[in-house]
């Protein structure tokens, strides 16, 4: 059984539909990349799949010993976040609260937790820092051990090299990649980078007309690519605002 | 001088405001930093107002207790404000905006048309800057704030970890399966409390300045969330006790005077801020 199936969805916000008819699923240790233009319903469906925003109708399953509050998630980052006096401990402990309940402390086991992904990661030298002072490549491995801190299983990543310089920005994809080889987790893109989602991806779901969901060897023989390169190129002014 | 303080002293209403005073400010500041942070700012300003306007309803009604009225009115408020922050057509910083300016000017309007008193603009006056409503206290309002402080700060001992993450990033925390909407509920229900309790001691125009600077004072200084949190409360305290016991000694307004102590406060962590930053 699958980790994660959308049957037949359809995604909308205040009864509007934005995405017809969305069917695909997603395996464990899967690499899916979703794409799309702006507006296109990319960042619905992310809040749709992590339980945050209902569908309009159809179904979305989760399976293989997943649920829904086990996705780890990497948002983009907020305004509030810039100017936020936190450390780094204590912005990646705060992926462990799924698991607290109604404890109000973090046990010595799930603190080690977040010393291991913070480790894994490369920041554990960054841990008494605070997150408004380091670098967007940082900041971003800050955020993706808290995501690791909530599962062991799947990340959900909404464009995470957004505002990235290319050298961060390539760190990242091969962070990930590297995550999803060999710790065998199931990683969910959503990005703009289309080369990089030909590079690393096993999976693609392009949300537009027409709908796409297939391997990425079949998403480039089906020539959307090209289209959707061209589309993104003509966008790209406006992409860099949103 | 230590004479004149010990005369004052001995009156049980002078011990009573700088008791109520100090968990007042605790209370506000500790409140203050999640506030600030979610770009809230202004909702002691906005929920004073709010409880303005309550409390001219309830002069109108000639309403013995006004807090029957002025409690679930703010509360209600408070509710509307923090759930309407992001998702919907009016922004939290216009809603807040709107709130406050349409309560104030309703709830003088309806003070001009009812009244009964003969000195309106000294009953607004000091509502707005509660001039001597804390030399007034009576016991019951002592035990009152004491009662709400140990809530407030049982709250935060309880949710500290949630009320982080709620407050860095909701969407995270939701995703996580915490119910943010729940704590944000908490967070607005007992930020109205405090406020129409804060009015008591400050007045309804100058609780913006209890909630804000202790914490913007803290967050020049610190650059983790606990150790701003501890400090906002331990600056806020200090301000509190000092500001009274100065009001007392030089006869000025208490709740000016406790702001003023605020400015000072954050001036000098601006200039610490500043100087350990370069270092």
């Amino acid at each position: 059984m699958a980790q994660l199936t959308c049957k037949d969805v359809t995604l909308g916000y205040d009864g509007k539909p934005v995405v017809h008819g969305l069917n695909f699923s997603v395996e464990q240790g899967d690499y899916l990349c979703i794409l799309g233009e702006n507006g296109s319903g990319k960042s619905t469906l992310v809040k749709t799949l992590l339980n945050l925003h209902p569908v309009m109708s159809g179904k979305i399953e989760t399976g293989d010993g997943l649920s829904a509050s086990e996705i780890g998630y990497l948002p983009q980052q907020t305004l509030v976040q810039r100017d936020f006096p936190a450390s780094v401990t204590e912005i990646v402990r705060s992926g462990l609260l799924g698991r607290c309940g109604m404890r109000p402390f973090y046990t010595k086991r799930e603190k080690a937790l977040a010393d291991e992904n913070m480790r894994k990661l490369g920041i554990s030298h960054l841990s008494g820092r605070c997150y408004r002072e380091l670098s967007g490549g940082q900041q971003q491995r800050v955020l993706l051990a808290r995501a690791l801190c909530a599962t062991r299983k799947m990340l959900l990543l909404d464009e995470p090299v957004a505002g990235l310089d290319p050298n961060a920005t390539r760190e990242m994809y091969e962070l990930v990649a590297s995550l999803n080889r060999d710790d065998g987790i199931t990683i969910i893109m959503v990005s703009h980078d289309i080369a990089a989602a030909m590079q690393y991806a096993k999976h693609i779901l392009y949300i537009g007309e027409p709908l796409f969901w297939g391997s990425t060897g079949e998403f480039r023989d089906s020539g959307l690519a090209r289209h959707f390169q061209d589309e993104s190129r003509h966008h790209c002014t406006w992409s860099e605002e949103d | 001088m230590i004479e004149t303080l010990a005369a004052y002293f001995a009156y049980p209403f002078v011990r009573y405001a700088l008791i109520v005073g100090v968990l007042i400010a605790l209370s506000s500041s500790l409140l203050g930093v999640t506030l600030v942070l979610k770009r809230f700012s202004f909702i002691g300003d906005g929920l004073s107002h709010v409880a303005f306007g309550a409390i001219a309803i309830a002069t109108i009604l000639d309403l013995g207790n006004n807090m029957a009225v002025v409690m679930p009115i703010t509360v209600l408020a408070a509710v509307w404000l923090l759930r309407t922050g992001q998702h919907t057509k009016i922004k939290g910083d216009a809603a807040v905006a709107m709130l406050s300016v349409g309560a104030l000017a309703i709830g003088y309007l309806l003070l001009n048309i009812f009244s009964k008193s003969t000195n309106i603009s000294g009953d607004v006056c000091s509502t707005l800057f509660g001039s001597t409503a804390i030399l007034t206290l009576t016991q019951l309002d002592v035990w009152l704030s004491i009662g709400i402080s140990i809530v407030v700060i049982l709250v935060f001992l309880l949710f500290y970890h949630k009320i982080f993450s709620v407050t860095f990033d909701e969407t995270f925390s939701q995703a996580t399966g915490l119910q943010a909407s729940r704590y944000n509920l908490l967070i607005a229900v007992i930020t109205a409390v405090v406020i129409v309790l804060a009015m008591n001691l400050v007045g309804s125009l100058l609780i913006s300045a209890l909630i804000i600077f202790p914490a913007l004072s803290a967050m020049r200084l610190f650059k983790s969330f606990r150790a701003v949190i501890l400090c906002s409360a331990v600056m806020s305290v200090v301000c509190a006790a000092t500001g009274i016991i100065v009001s007392i000694l030089a006869s000025t307004p208490v709740g000016s005077t406790i702001v003023a102590m605020d400015i000072a406060m954050f001036g000098i962590s601006y200039f610490a801020g500043q100087i350990t930053s370069r270092s």
